[in-house]
């Protein structure tokens, strides 16, 4: 017994000891060039983005064997603060951090590695395949509860939203309800769950990521546009939001590195495509944090 | 009679209630391993997961389970082992010892959800621990506690008291009576208890989801210093547990098998826990043996 | 002279020793101070672990309050909840908490007495030797796995019954039901294990049958535990966070009827608390939320109190 208390108190201690080698490790990193590129980064926050940043994560570090890399998720809430606070190197996000109320976005710099577009998705029955924008608008917003107003099945409609506050519904309501209020439905946080439940729930329609879309589901055109990159990279297609990684001040030299690698050719040209992302490089526009867009 | 006819009828109601209990269990289990276990196979066990789609095997997940299983027990074990002699021994009947009590109840009712916040704001923020091995023990370890401590002090109340005054009219100290005599003969129900608890553990994911993080980093098995970044036994890398990735793999995962995943997934988790069951029974009862010296 | 010098010495010697033992602490009191104090460390690291919590819960479940200014009356009754609109109103989810926390706990009582009744009145053996093992297995089986069941077997089924998108407060009432039906069985079987065997005894000894001793005699004896055991049932369902998020549907509006679409406590604060701002009202109202679920929790406490205490009284009696 004693001796478990003891062994207790050892791990305690232990674990400040460690955690204070761990702070000495990352502020000696920042050495002379010659030496191979060592120290601590930690990007936590979006989940849409987190499967890309860690992928990319796992082959800078299969070249930089010297750098330990984390990659976490937690929600671009999560990331924002943490990076605000200093805990963290990076900090994920699926939107501009002026639209988080809470975030000083003049002490945070932004990193833009991906455009994401989204679409809304329905279930397969209710035979719809267009949508004009005002017939989408009056769906969340609640004017239109039958698929047969919209030209399908005489079905109810059953909206799926997306958890309030996170950057997916951000942005599906910036493009779309610009301002109105979503009815109150049903809230889903994460891709994986919309997925699920609109392929199985009649009725249902919610929207998401393109790389999430499958056979199951229908993806929706809007004024028979259809949701592809193409259509994204020029404006046609109009939700979509950028995937941001936010750093506080001077970014240490294995995360400056890191987020060189982002933007590199090897993560835009391959890895940023098959995983179902839109390249930076390719957009021929430019939104900004208050979502007014330029021809690049 | 009257009454007999009534006794022969609570007892069938009584045995269709169990029926269809074991009916539900059974269906649950046999929907799990039905679904998951044609996808089990040693690569699946051992090998790495793709870090995007969340396909791929499970072999650093399994580990990470099994070490913060380890790690929580090691830090909740003893402590819990003390307390529950406290509560058993030394703690009067008094208001401090109701409000002692109430305080591990509370621990225990609190939703897992809330203690792993907690643990994310305390050790991930705070102290800057990071997403980790041992931010997850700990806050593994909070809602252990009062799982433990009850039953701890439960198996030792329960042994008799002719024990206790046994070891005192030795001349034992009521410490060296508690370690020595009540302890060994209250360890089989202790034993238990470690095991339903261990079962918690392994299953649990909302504490683990913030505090020990959902990315299972390549770890190197070869390299076992603690203290390296890519050894397995490093506490302070984080540590995707099975149970996370199954909530991971479902809600978050582009591997086009998503659901065969996770059904193989839950399948392991409930050998594990299974086999970590009859394991603990046996060590239980042969630590009776032993210590009690009896056949 | 130096004889008698030496012998007293020696007396000296020999009552100081008397002294030392009978004034000083013997082996064996060392020990139990050591033991003591060990065992008074441990309890002080649980004491210190839930002042902290409940410190730290309710200092951030206040500030909703005392920061953001939202009076406590409109956010227990007000029904609207878009935190990032400014408008806090909880009732839905603490509606929803109850629903489901009474709905899934009158469910799985009558099984889990049920249940504990046979393995411990009706038969031992294959309770010990069957159904422990496999409770024991149910406890360590997650709750996202509760939930994918739930959302693969129990929504569709749900749709196909009474229609609807099948998400809603009775499928997660059935999740709930699976889910707190081992802890709610276990501490049943232990407070029936608990009533002395000469009760039984005594009653059997009287003629009386089977049905009759449990029904008037050990359940009646073990009430107090099996209420505790029910409670903690509820404790767990009300707490319970990811099986529930994923059946209940998550919507935040004031449910109408056991099919629709509704959400709890827990279920708003998981799927929240990753896209607000530390320090902000979307935040802080969240972690209201999480107070309400601690005081919730220490109103089951209260309670449990409450029936011991009345338990104990009527044993007395």
């Amino acid at each position: 017994m004693n001796k478990g208390s003891k062994l207790a108190m050892g791990i305690a201690a232990l674990s400040i000891l460690l955690v204070g080698c761990g702070k000495a490790t990352s502020s000696t990193s920042r050495k002379g060039s010659s030496e191979p590129l060592s120290g601590k980064v930690t990007a936590v926050g979006s989940t849409a983005l987190q499967p890309l940043a860690a992928k990319a994560g796992a082959n800078f570090t299969s070249k930089n064997s010297k750098v330990n890399l984390t990659v976490q998720g937690g929600g671009s809430g999560t990331g924002l603060s943490q990076v605000q606070a200093g805990a963290v190197s990076i900090g994920d996000s699926d939107i501009f951090a002026e639209e988080k109320a809470g975030i000083k976005a003049d002490k945070l710099t932004d990193h833009k590695v991906a455009v994401v577009g989204m679409a809304p998705v329905v279930n397969k029955d209710t035979g719809v395949k267009n949508l004009k924008m005002a017939q989408l608008k009056k769906i969340f917003t609640g004017k239109i509860t039958n698929w047969k107003e919209v030209g399908g099945k005489d079905q109810k409609i059953v909206i799926i939203n997306r958890a309030q506050g996170s950057g997916t519904r951000a942005t599906f309501e910036n493009a779309v309800l610009k301002g109105a209020t979503a009815v109150k439905s049903q809230e889903q946080d994460s891709n994986g769950a919309v997925q699920k439940i609109v392929s199985s729930t009649p009725g249902a329609i919610s929207y998401l990521a393109f790389s999430y879309f499958t056979n199951k589901l229908q993806a929706v055109s809007i004024d028979n546009v259809t949701p592809t990159d193409n259509n994204v990279q020029t404006n046609k297609w109009k939700i979509w939001s950028y995937e941001h990684m936010y750093t506080k001040g001077t970014p240490d030299k294995a995360t400056a590195a890191f987020l060189k690698y982002m933007d590199s050719k090897d993560v835009q040209n391959s890895l940023v495509k098959d995983m179902g992302y839109i390249s930076i490089h390719d957009m021929k526009v430019t939104k900004d944090a208050k979502g007014v867009v330029t021809q690049n | 009679m009257n009454a007999k006819r009534t006794d022969l009828i609570a007892t069938i109601v009584i045995d269709l209630i169990v029926a269809s209990v074991v009916g539900i269990l059974f269906f649950l289990l046999a929907y799990i391993l039905t679904a998951g276990l044609p996808h089990v196979s040693w690569s699946f066990l051992t090998g790495a997961t793709d870090a995007f789609s969340g396909a791929g095997g499970i072999g650093v997940q399994l580990f990470n389970s099994f070490y913060l299983l380890v790690l929580t027990m090691l830090i909740s074990v003893p402590i819990s082992l003390g307390a529950g002699i406290y509560l058993a021994e030394y703690a009067k009947d008094n208001w401090r010892t109701s409000l002692i009590r109430s305080a591990i109840e509370v621990l225990s009712s609190l939703p897992s959800v809330v203690v792993g916040l907690f643990g994310f704001l305390l050790f991930v923020v705070k102290f800057k621990i990071g997403f980790s091995v041992i931010s997850g023990a700990i806050a593994l370890t909070f809602f252990n506690l009062p799982l433990l401590t009850r039953n701890i002090e439960e198996s030792l109340s329960a042994v008799s008291r002719s024990q206790r005054e046994a070891g005192l009219s030795l001349g034992l100290s009521k410490w060296k009576t508690e370690i020595g005599i009540i302890l060994p003969v209250a360890l089989p129900g202790i034993v238990t208890g470690i095991v339903l608890s261990a079962g918690r553990v392994f299953g649990e994911a909302a504490a683990l989801i913030y505090t020990a993080g959902q990315s299972a980093p390549v770890t190197n098995f070869a390299d076992w210093n603690p203290m390296d970044a890519a050894s397995p036994l490093n506490p302070f890398r984080p540590a995707e547990t099975l149970a996370v990735h199954i909530w991971k793999v479902n809600t978050e995962g582009l591997a086009s098998n998503a659901a065969t995943l996770s059904a193989a997934a839950s399948a392991v988790l409930i050998i594990a826990v299974l086999l970590f069951n009859l394991g603990a029974r046996l060590l239980g009862s042969y630590l009776y043996r032993r210590v009690t010296a009896s056949k | 002279m130096e004889q008698t010098n030496l012998q007293l010495k020696k007396q000296d010697a020999q009552t100081h020793e008397w002294d030392t033992r009978l004034h000083h602490a013997t082996k064996a009191t060392r020990e139990d101070w050591v033991g003591r104090g060990v065992s008074y460390f441990c309890i002080g690291i649980i004491i210190l672990v839930v002042a902290s919590m409940l410190w730290f819960i309710t200092s951030k479940g206040i500030a909703t309050f005392t920061q953001n200014h939202v009076n406590l009356w409109k956010f227990l009754s007000g029904t609207s909840w878009a935190p990032d609109q400014g408008q806090i109103g909880a009732l839905p989810m603490i509606v929803g908490s109850f629903a489901v926390t009474f709905a899934a706990a009158i469910v799985a009582t009558p099984f889990a007495v049920g249940t504990a009744i046979f393995m411990t009145e009706i038969s031992p053996n294959k309770g010990r030797k069957f159904l422990q093992p496999v409770i024991e297995l149910l406890v360590g089986i997650p709750s996202v796995v509760y939930g994918f069941i739930g959302l693969a077997v129990i929504v569709p089924f749900m749709r196909h019954l009474v229609g609807g998108s099948g998400f809603g407060i009775i499928s997660a009432t059935f999740v709930l039901f699976v889910m707190v039906l081992p802890t709610i069985t276990s501490m049943t079987v232990d407070s029936l294990r608990a009533v002395p065997r000469f009760y039984k005894e005594a009653s059997l000894a009287l003629g009386a049958t089977r049905w009759q001793t449990v029904s008037r005699v050990i359940l009646r004896s073990a009430t107090s535990g099996i209420l505790t055991a029910i409670i903690f049932g509820m404790a767990r369902a009300f707490g319970e966070a990811l099986a529930v998020q994923m059946v209940i549907g998550n919507a935040a509006i004031m449910p109408k009827n056991l099919i629709s679409p509704a959400s709890t406590l827990t279920s708003q604060l998981t799927t929240g608390i990753g896209d607000t701002i530390d320090g902000t009202l979307p935040n802080n109202a969240l972690w209201s939320l999480a107070l309400i679920l601690l005081l919730m929790s220490l109103f089951f406490n209260a309670l449990v109190r409450i029936i011991a205490k009345r338990g104990q009284l009527k044993h007395e009696c």
